[in-house]
C-alpha cells in the first residue's frame, strides 16, 4: 500500500511544483496519472523513490516512511520500487541481459555487480521475465539494436527484477509509435495482475489511461483534481484537468477514436 | 590576400562595414608593431643570420652518408624509448581516471574535490614534459625513472582533462535509472557511467601513447633515458654521420607508432 | 512467494557475459602478451636503485630549498621571457607565411606529383621531430642564441599549419577553381582567387592557435641553448639555485594559462 499525504514540493523560491498532495493506492491496482506538462507528475513519481527530494510531507509503502531515509536505508527502500522511464533509460552499451540484471544491482555485491556473476536465481527470474514480454532471444544482444517498443520491455523487466513491491511508470509510451505503446500498456497492465503489484502510470494520451487502467487521477498546477474511475472521467473532468492550457488538441480529442480502432485490431 | 579576403567579407558584411575595417587596421597596425619591435630588440648577430644557409647546409654534408656502425646501440636505445612511453602511459591510466572522475562537475564529490582536480590537471598540463624530466632527473638522478615519471606527470594532465571531460558529456538518464534501482554509487558508476566513457578512454589513451613516442626521444637530452642519451652524445663528440643514423630511426619510430596508432583506432573503435 | 512467476518451472539456464573478444585463443593470447610484454620491459631498463632511493631526502632538498620561490632576480626573469615572446612571434609569422606554399606543395589537388611527395616529406619530418632535436641541431649549426631557437620553431609551426593547411586545400569547392581556370587564367592567379580565398578564415586560427604553442615551446627549446626563457630555467638548475628556478616555473605556468586563455578567446571570436 502507498500512502502519500500532504506532499510538497518547491524548486528554490519558484511557486511550489506539488502543493500538498494526498494519494493512496492499494491493492493491484492501476493507476493512471494525468495532466499537462508542468502540472507535477513526473515530480510526484520521482519523489516517491527520491529521486527528487520533496520540500515536506510524508510518502509510505507497506507502512514504511520514505521521505525521512538516507544513504543505505534509502537505497534498500529504492530496491522495492521499480521504475519504467520514458526514454528507457537503458545503457546502451551493455547487453540486453546486462540491463536487465542491472535491476538486481540493490542486492548483488559490487564484485558481483562488476564481475557479471550474478546468483543463479536471478538469471533464471531474467530468463523468465524476458520471456513473459517476448525479449528473451535478445539476451546478448547490445541494447542499442532493439527497437523502441523492445527497449521499453528490457525498461520494465529491469523494474521487475527488482521485485518491487510498487511499479513507477514515467510517460512509458510517451517515446513510442501509437501501436507500440498500446502493447507496452497492454502489459503492464496485465503485469500488475499477475504480480499483484499497484501500478502508477504518468500518462499523456487520455484515451490509454482511460482503457487500461482501473482509476484515473487528475493533476493541475500541482494539486489532484479529479480521483475516480475511468468510467465517470468526462469531458468535464478533462476540460478541468486541460483546460485553459495551451496542450495539442489531439492528444485530447483524436486519441480517442485512433485508439479505439487499435483496441479492436488487438482483439480480433 | 588579407586584403582580399577583407574587401570579401565587408561586401558581404555591409552593415559592419567600417566597424569593421578600423578593427582590421587596428589589428594590423598592431602586429606591424610588435614585429617591429621583435626584430630591433631581439638580441641576434645578424650577419650570423645571413650566413645560417651556409652553416645549415654544411652540417647536413657532415652527416652524409649516415653511418650505420652504431644501429645495434641505436636499435636498444629504440626499444628503450617505446618502454618508457608505453609503461608510463599504462601508469597514467591509474592516475588520471580518479583525477577525471573528481575533476568533472557531474561526479565529483564535493567543490574542494573539484578544484583540487583541476589544480592537479592544469599543473600537469602547464609544465612541458621536458621540464618535468629537469625535474625528476633533480630528485632520481639520470635515467629511465626520471624519463617514466616526467611522461606520467604530462600525460595525466592530458588524459584526465580529456576524460573529465568525457564524463560531463554523458548521457545522464542511465545514470538515475540505476539510482532508481537502489544501486550503491560504485555501482552506478560501473553500470552508467563506465560504459558510456570506455570508447573514449580507449581514443584518448592510443593518442597520448603516440604523442608519448615522440616526447620521450628528447627525454635523453637531460638525462633522462632513452635515445635521447645517445643522440646527445653523439652531438657532443661531433659524430655527425651517427647523428644522422639516430634522426632516421627517430623518424621511423615515429611512423611506425602512426601506423599502430591508426591500425588500434581502427580495431577498438 | 505465492507469486505466478515465481512458481512456474523453468529449465535451470545460465548465464555468461559474452567477452569481449569472442576467440579465446586471441584472448589469452592478448593477456600473455601484455605479462610477457611487461616482464620484458620492466627486467630490461636501467633502473639505478641505488640512485633513486635517495631521490627522497634530494625531493625534500630541492622543495624545502625551492620554498618560498625567489623573484629577486626579476630582471634575468623579464629578459628571459621577453626572449621567449619574441622568439615566438617572429617565429610564428615566418612560420605561418612559409606553411601557405609547404601546404600548396603536399595538397595532392593543386600539386604535381613530384612537388606533392616533397612537400609531403618536408611536414612529416618537421612532425616527426620534437621540437627539441630540431633546436639542437640548429644549435649546433648557427650557435647559441634565439636564433636557433626561431628556425627550430619555424619548421615546427611549418610542419603543424602546413599539415592541416594542406588538408583544408584538398577539401576546397572546386567548383571556384574550375571558374577560374574557365576564364583562363594561370596557376598562380588560380591558386590566389579561388584556393586562398577558401582556406584563409582558417588560417587566421591556426595562427593564434600556432602562436599560443609556439610561445609553449619557447620556453623549453631554451633547455638546449636556443635562447628564452628555457636557458634562464636550465641554469638556475644547473646551479641548484632552486628559489629562482620555481619562480620561473610558476612564471611559467601563468603565462601559459593566460596565452592559452586569449587565443581560445581570439579562436572563439573569429570562428
Amino acid at each position: 500500500m502507498l500512502e502519500i499525504s500532504n506532499l510538497v514540493k518547491r524548486y528554490g523560491h519558484d511557486e511550489a511544483v506539488l502543493k500538498g498532495l494526498d494519494l493512496t493506492v492499494e491493492g493491484n491496482s492501476v493507476v493512471a496519472i494525468v495532466g499537462a506538462s508542468g502540472a507535477g507528475k513526473s515530480t510526484m513519481l520521482r519523489c516517491i523513490n527520491r529521486l527528487v527530494e520533496p520540500t515536506s510531507g510524508s510518502i509510505k509503502l507497506n507502512g514504511n516512511e520514505l521521505v525521512k531515509l538516507r544513504g543505505a536505508a534509502l537505497r534498500r527502500a529504492r530496491r522495492k520500487i521499480g521504475m519504467v522511464f520514458q526514454g528507457f533509460n537503458l545503457i546502451d552499451r551493455l547487453t540486453v541481459m546486462e540491463n536487465v540484471l542491472a535491476g538486481r544491482l540493490g542486492y548483488v555485491s559490487l564484485y558481483q555487480a562488476i564481475s557479471r556473476r550474478y546468483p543463479q536465481a536471478d538469471i533464471e527470474r531474467a530468463f523468465h521475465l524476458m520471456e513473459r514480454v517476448g525479449i528473451a532471444h535478445y539476451a546478448n544482444k547490445r541494447a542499442d539494436e532493439l527497437s523502441g517498443g523492445e527497449r521499453q520491455r528490457v525498461g520494465v523487466v529491469r523494474a521487475l527484477m527488482q521485485e518491487p513491491e510498487v511499479l513507477l511508470a514515467d510517460e512509458p509510451t510517451a517515446s513510442l509509435d501509437p501501436r507500440t505503446s498500446e502493447q507496452i500498456m497492454i502489459l503492464l497492465q496485465s503485469l500488475a495482475s499477475e504480480l499483484e503489484l499497484p501500478v502508477l502510470i504518468n500518462i499523456h494520451n487520455v484515451a490509454q489511461a482511460k482503457t487500461y487502467t482501473e482509476r484515473i487521477v487528475g493533476l493541475r498546477h500541482g494539486k489532484m483534481i479529479f480521483d475516480g474511475a475511468p468510467a465517470d472521467f468526462n469531458k468535464e473532468a478533462l476540460d478541468a484537468i486541460y483546460g485553459g492550457i495551451e496542450a495539442p488538441d489531439d492528444e485530447i480529442t483524436e486519441a480517442p477514436t485512433r485508439v479505439g480502432e487499435g483496441v479492436s485490431h488487438d482483439q480480433a | 590576400m588579407v586584403d582580399h579576403a577583407g574587401e570579401l567579407a565587408d561586401r558581404v558584411w555591409q552593415r559592419y562595414d567600417r566597424r569593421e575595417r578600423l578593427i582590421r587596421y587596428a589589428v594590423l597596425l598592431v602586429t606591424l608593431m610588435v614585429v617591429y619591435w621583435a626584430v630591433r630588440d631581439i638580441d641576434i648577430f645578424w650577419p650570423w643570420v645571413w650566413d645560417a644557409p651556409n652553416q645549415i647546409s654544411s652540417l647536413g654534408a657532415r652527416m652524409w652518408p649516415p653511418d650505420p656502425s652504431g644501429l645495434a646501440a641505436i636499435l636498444n636505445a629504440m626499444v628503450e624509448t617505446v618502454h618508457i612511453a608505453t609503461l608510463a602511459t599504462l601508469l597514467t591510466i591509474f592516475v588520471a581516471l580518479p583525477v577525471s572522475y573528481i575533476a568533472a562537475q557531474n561526479t565529483t564529490p564535493n567543490r574542494f574535490c573539484l578544484w583540487l582536480g583541476r589544480f592537479i590537471l592544469v599543473s600537469s598540463r602547464s609544465v612541458n614534459t621536458i621540464i618535468w624530466a629537469l625535474l625528476f632527473v633533480a630528485i632520481f638522478g639520470p635515467g629511465v625513472l626520471a624519463g617514466i615519471l616526467a611522461i606520467m606527470f604530462r600525460s595525466i594532465g592530458f588524459i584526465g582533462k580529456l576524460m573529465g571531460e568525457a564524463i560531463e558529456e554523458i548521457d545522464r538518464r542511465p545514470v538515475e535509472a540505476m539510482e532508481a534501482t537502489g544501486a550503491s554509487k560504485a555501482k552506478v558508476i560501473a553500470y552508467a557511467i563506465v560504459p558510456q566513457v570506455m570508447p573514449a578512454f580507449f581514443a584518448i589513451v592510443i593518442l597520448r601513447w603516440d604523442i608519448n613516442i615522440r616526447e620521450s626521444t628528447v627525454l635523453g637530452l637531460v638525462g633522462a633515458g632513452g635515445i635521447g642519451v645517445i643522440l646527445q652524445g653523439s652531438i657532443d663528440t661531433f659524430a655527425w654521420p651517427t647523428v644522422a643514423t639516430i634522426l632516421i630511426a627517430i623518424v621511423v619510430l615515429v611512423l611506425i607508432g602512426e601506423a599502430i596508432t591508426s591500425l588500434l583506432r581502427g580495431k577498438v573503435l | 512467494m505465492t507469486r505466478p512467476d515465481a512458481g512456474a518451472v523453468t529449465p535451470s539456464r545460465t548465464w555468461r557475459k559474452p567477452p569481449f573478444i569472442a576467440n579465446p585463443w586471441l584472448r589469452y593470447g592478448l593477456w600473455l602478451v601484455v605479462v610477457v610484454y611487461l616482464i620484458w620491459a620492466l627486467g630490461t631498463l636501467p633502473f639505478n636503485w641505488e640512485r633513486i632511493s635517495e631521490g627522497l631526502p634530494r625531493a625534500a632538498r630541492i622543495f624545502g630549498g625551492g620554498f618560498p620561490p625567489s623573484f629577486e632576480r626579476g630582471g634575468l626573469l623579464l629578459t628571459g621571457f621577453k626572449e621567449s615572446f619574441q622568439i615566438a612571434i617572429l617565429a610564428t609569422l615566418l612560420g605561418v607565411a612559409l606553411s601557405i606554399p609547404f601546404a600548396v606543395m603536399a595538397a595532392r589537388n593543386v600539386a604535381p606529383l613530384p612537388v606533392y611527395l616533397f612537400g609531403r616529406a618536408v611536414i612529416i619530418v618537421s612532425r616527426s621531430f620534437h621540437p627539441v632535436i630540431v633546436a639542437i641541431l640548429f644549435v649546433a649549426a648557427v650557435g647559441f642564441g634565439p636564433l636557433a631557437g626561431i628556425l627550430t620553431l619555424t619548421l615546427y609551426s611549418i610542419g603543424f599549419v602546413g599539415k592541416l593547411l594542406a588538408e583544408e586545400i584538398e577539401e576546397i569547392d572546386w567548383g571556384q577553381v574550375e571558374a577560374m581556370r574557365a576564364t583562363g587564367a594561370g596557376y598562380m592567379a588560380t591558386l590566389f582567387y579561388a584556393v586562398f580565398p577558401q582556406i584563409l578564415p582558417r588560417q587566421v586560427g591556426l595562427s593564434m592557435y600556432q602562436l599560443d604553442s609556439n610561445l609553449r615551446a619557447s620556453a623549453v627549446v631554451g633547455i638546449v641553448g636556443a635562447g628564452g626563457i628555457g636557458g634562464t630555467l636550465m641554469n638556475a638548475f644547473g646551479r641548484y639555485d632552486y628559489d629562482f628556478a620555481f619562480a620561473i616555473l610558476l612564471t611559467i605556468i601563468a603565462v601559459i594559462l593566460v596565452s592559452e586563455g586569449i587565443s581560445g578567446w581570439v579562436r572563439k571570436k573569429i570562428w
